[in-house]
């Protein structure tokens, strides 16, 4: 086993091992302590941590650009006609149930566990670690006495699971259980305050386009298989390294695949027209919002773009129309911005601005670089990334004492620091921009319209359906349900 | 056929049916209880041992006990265990071992440990059968108990009578024009009224209203146990695929799917606990039949898995909600309930076997997804795509319904409601082997392959290579592949996934 095979299996395990720690306690109602929670929390994201830099410290010592961990098949199905192993002539059977051949030709169907340490991952898992031990280290004061204190940490366990597998993931199966992971987790922490139901409504919402887009996510991941036969990046991008893969597809293909991996990303990174899910997370804990809408899960879908970068780069269309979803959600969210009268929201659609020239960066860079020789111009948008994330953050966790840093900040400077609103004649002379002004209020309508074109049309007909069904065995019982 | 060590089938039968006979005559409540937890817990040990022998034989093939108790009392071979069935018998105990753990006291008046020991027989004697009249006896007999409850309970039974009616009428019907035909040479005419019997059984869309009217009508415990084993899929694997034509199942997986999409989406917008449980259930276990009818080895190996699956996390869900309704009564899905603050332990207990049913990643439902989803889309991606819409819509129903029952508001209560020992023992059980399932799926998966190589061999000696394989489409389609990526189709033709 090498260092680097152990270096990633802890980057892995820590986390993992914190799911399973605070997670089976919850499960047989023994929960840790804040104080033993605390340290807990601390110590796998500290060795995680370092575990993620000395994979780093090491590639570059050794010059390695790409580092592939294989943990061998979780679930591997052999054919059975094709066997090579002799057959007992005492058995009946072609072969022992338990003991399937030794050497089988092929196997007939494989899951692995397989991460990939690369230019890619490596910093996103590091920007994984240094925010979420960054937030641990918040929420524990932050949370202190909370009555879901644990439940936050459990889901934050299991966040940043799902973010480390989804950052260091080596084929596109293991990549879908992070991105669930992180799904769940981020919606029950939307409804964390779970008795009043705001939350639970607005929770219900993220989750309801989180597994929409999961489902774009599952179905790209299908029709990859189908069409190359496998599911590990490296073997979809060819040999070359992040950035400078070269996908084994048609262009017709990869504007299929392409689009249904936008699908998901839209989804998962509040991309035009699912944005509307973005300041309704804000209804979740102060350190939560930060770490899912500010700074990672937030990035997770222009992550999955830089990582699937080789199959935007075989069609043009689907490049553009990378291109062009993100410049329309940062005129969306730059609209939306002006106008939000909380802090959290206003910060949200901020981050929102900024990914949406994320992903623009990454359609046109990943058009650009290998037509031009440079496909190292990925490394901006990565750069956007690790940066926009922390400066997030970082906001995010100031909201909370925003007024007391503006009452700081008046003091130093001596005055008030308050905008001047217009006055009611400035708004008479402008109607259009009240019109305006009202349409950013209610964000751009793109919930209500998805909600009234596309919710309720379907809701309504399986309402009716159910009507008619109650109807039905009504009539053919001879009399109604008495649960009616 | 391959002799067992001891007669563990017979015993893992008729335990539960002499203990029903025990239990029937005891007066005390209590008392009735303890007894048919002893019994179930000795059926347990009895299929346990019935599993454990058949896979220290090594073989994948029928196994029947070495005493032959059977035949020498009705001269023939009655309960055989092979590879399809020797994990399904313990399952099934188990399952009615905790759903009896879980009955709370203040239901003990309420709830025939009698007639559940007797439907336990049923049920396993079922599973260890491959007669066909033998099956379809014991599933006509397996339909009445229901009917017993629903009128000593006083509802109605009009959809259910008319449902189980008739599905034996058709079962009955179609083994009479097969019976005695050549595997490979069955008449569609006998093979029709068959599917249909199964179809409606298996509540496939438009038969489906039984389910529904089943579990709001009669106890959650019977409603669970008649439906969750998935008694039809079982004799759609005895009876019909071994010499369906291709034709005939190509229909059937067309129907699944829509039912499957049908009951996701009318689990979204249930406003009631019971008819939300139902149609959960329906859709995933049309996914089964789905896949069963897909007929390839990556997508029957998926749906035994999921059908594995569905009993383990349909079952935990249900007994999760038994236990929800024992403390607060018939549950609407109108309101905010806010159970979570009075019962934290049943609202994880709910998060972890409705995520189980929804195939969620590190669940036993995951893997079993991933095959069918990746058997049906080799088969037809439109299939497999919609095999993903429908776990979509089932998870958002999911969740939907844990918002609405656990949180929202703040549950009030002067007594403690907190989960009792034994409910937390039966549901955890459940949740540990779920995850645990989840997180090292191998054996039972090669386990299920195993399986399915056993019963699609069987259908090609009968019917033949489905003529899809060998389509000019297809062979159009691998030299695609081939021309696309000479590197990986070189892999893709061998290692397709």
């Amino acid at each position: 086993m090498t260092a680097f095979t152990i270096l990633g299996l802890i980057v892995v395990a820590a986390p993992a091992l914190l799911v399973a720690i605070l997670g089976l306690s919850s499960l047989f109602s023994r929960p840790l302590s804040e104080r033993r929670t605390s340290v807990v929390v601390k110590s796998a994201m500290f060795t995680g941590l370092i575990a993620s830099i000395s994979i780093l410290a090491l590639m570059l010592i050794k010059n390695e650009r790409r580092v592939p961990i294989e943990l061998g098949h979780w679930v591997v199905l052999h054919d059975h006609d094709e066997a090579t192993e002799p057959v007992d002539p005492r058995r009946e059977a072609p072969h022992n149930t338990h003991t399937p051949p030794a050497h089988p030709a092929h196997p007939l169907y494989h899951f692995s566990f397989k991460f990939e340490f690369d230019r890619l991952s490596v910093p996103f898992v590091i920007l994984t670690f240094v925010l979420c031990g960054t937030i641990g280290a918040f929420a524990d004061k932050y949370m202190h006495r909370e009555a879901g204190f644990n439940r936050f940490f459990v889901l934050y366990a299991i966040f940043v699971m799902g973010m480390v597998v989804t950052s260091v993931a080596g084929t596109i199966e293991t990549m879908f259980t992070g991105w669930e992971l992180v799904g769940l987790s981020s919606t029950l922490l939307v409804a964390f305050f779970q008795e009043r139901p705001n939350p639970c409504r607005n929770g219900l919402r993220v989750w309801v386009v989180y597994r929409l887009s999961d489902a774009g996510l599952l179905s790209a991941a299908i029709l990859l298989h189908h069409v190359v036969g496998e599911g590990d990046f490296d073997r979809l991008m060819g040999a070359g390294a992040w950035p400078e893969g070269v996908a084994a597809l048609t262009s017709g293909q990869a504007l299929t695949v392409g689009l249904l991996l936008l699908f998901a990303v839209a989804g998962k990174s509040a991309l035009v027209p699912f944005s509307g899910w973005l300041p309704r997370a804000m209804e979740g804990p102060t350190p939560s919002s930060a770490i899912f809408y500010g700074a990672l899960s937030v990035h997770l879908g222009a992550f999955l773009l830089l990582r699937v970068s080789p199959i935007l780069a075989l069609s043009p269309v689907l490049a553009a129309v990378v291109v062009l979803l993100g410049l329309a959600t940062a005129v969306f969210a730059t609209f939306a911005v002006g106008v939000q009268t909380d802090i959290k929201s206003a910060l949200s659609f901020a981050s929102l601005t900024q990914v949406g020239f994320i992903v623009a960066e990454i359609g046109f860079f990943t058009w650009i670089g290998p037509r031009t020789g440079m496909p190292w111009l990925l490394y901006f948008p990565l750069i956007h990334i690790l940066g926009h994330g922390c400066l997030r953050t970082l906001q995010f966790l100031r909201a909370p004492t925003l007024l007391h840093d503006y009452r700081v900040l008046e003091n130093a400077f001596g005055g008030s620091l308050t905008i001047v609103p217009p006055s009611a004649d400035d708004r008479a002379a402008r109607p259009g921009m009240v019109r305006l002004y009202r349409l950013a209020m209610n964000r751009g309508n793109l919930d209500a319209i998805l909600v009234r074109y596309l919710v309720d049309p379907v809701l309504a007909v399986f309402r009716s359906i159910d009507r008619f069904e109650r109807r039905w065995i009504s009539r053919l019982n001879g009399k109604p349900s008495e649960f009616e | 056929m391959n002799e067992l060590h001891f007669a563990w089938i017979e015993f893992a039968i008729l335990l539960p049916l002499f203990g029903a006979l025990l239990v029937s005559r005891l007066k005390n409540p209590g008392t009735r209880q303890t007894a048919a937890l002893l019994v179930g817990a000795l059926t347990l040990v009895a299929a346990l041992g019935d599993f454990e022998d058949f896979y220290m034989l090594h073989i994948h093939q029928a196994a029947s006990d070495r005493w032959r108790l059977m035949t020498r009392i009705f001269g023939r071979e009655l309960f055989v265990v092979d590879e399809l069935s020797a994990p399904l018998v313990p399952l099934v105990a188990l399952l009615y071992l905790l759903t009896n753990l879980a009955t709370l006291r203040t239901k003990l008046p309420r709830v025939s440990f009698g007639r559940l020991l007797l439907s336990e027989s049923l049920t396993i004697a079922l599973f260890s059968s491959v007669d066909p009249w033998m099956i379809i006896a014991l599933m006509s007999a397996g339909a009445l108990l229901p009917y017993l409850e629903l009128r000593s309970r006083n509802q109605p039974t009009g959809v259910y009578v008319l449902h189980m009616g008739a599905f034996v009428a058709l079962m009955v019907l179609g083994w009479s024009l097969l019976d005695g035909k050549p595997p490979g040479s069955q008449p569609l005419i006998g093979l029709i009224p068959l599917m249909l019997g199964i179809a409606i059984r298996c509540g496939v869309f438009p038969f489906h209203l039984w389910i529904s009217d089943l579990f709001e009508n009669s106890s959650f415990a019977t409603s669970l146990l008649t439906c969750t084993p998935l008694a039809g899929a079982y004799a759609l694997v005895r009876l019909v695929i071994p010499t369906a034509s291709h034709d005939l199942l190509a229909v059937l997986r067309i129907v699944a799917v829509f039912t499957a999409i049908y009951s996701s989406g009318m689990a979204m917008v249930q406003r009631d606990v019971r008819r939300f449980i139902a149609c959960l259930f329906t859709s995933h276990s049309s996914l089964v039949l789905a896949g069963l009818a897909l007929a390839t080895p990556h997508s029957t190996t998926g749906a035994l898995c999921l059908w594995f699956s569905i009993i383990l996390a349909t079952g935990g869900f249900g007994l999760t909600l038994r236990s929800l309704e024992a403390r607060y009564g018939r549950l609407q899905l109108t309101k905010y309930l806010g159970l979570y603050v009075q019962s934290p332990a049943l609202a994880i207990c709910f998060v972890i076997t409705g995520l189980a049913s929804v195939g969620f990643p590190g669940t036993l439902g995951f893997i079993a997804t991933d095959l069918l989803v990746d058997g049906a889309i080799s088969a037809n991606p439109i299939i497999g795509a919609l095999v993903a819409v429908v776990e979509a819509l089932n998870g958002i129903a999911m969740l939907r319904a844990y918002f609405l029952l656990f949180t929202g508001t703040r549950h009030m209560s002067t007594v403690s409601l907190q989960v009792r020992p034994r409910e937390r023992l039966a549901v955890l059980t459940l949740a540990a082997l779920i995850l645990g399932g989840g997180i090292y799926p191998q054996p039972g998966v090669v386990s299920r392959h195993d399986a399915a190589d056993v019963i699609l061999s069987e259908r090609e000696k009968n019917v033949g290579p489905d003529p899809r394989e060998s389509t000019p489409e297809a062979e159009v389609g691998a030299a695609e592949r081939t021309r696309t990526s000479p590197q990986s189709a070189s892999a893709s033709a061998a290692d397709r996934r």
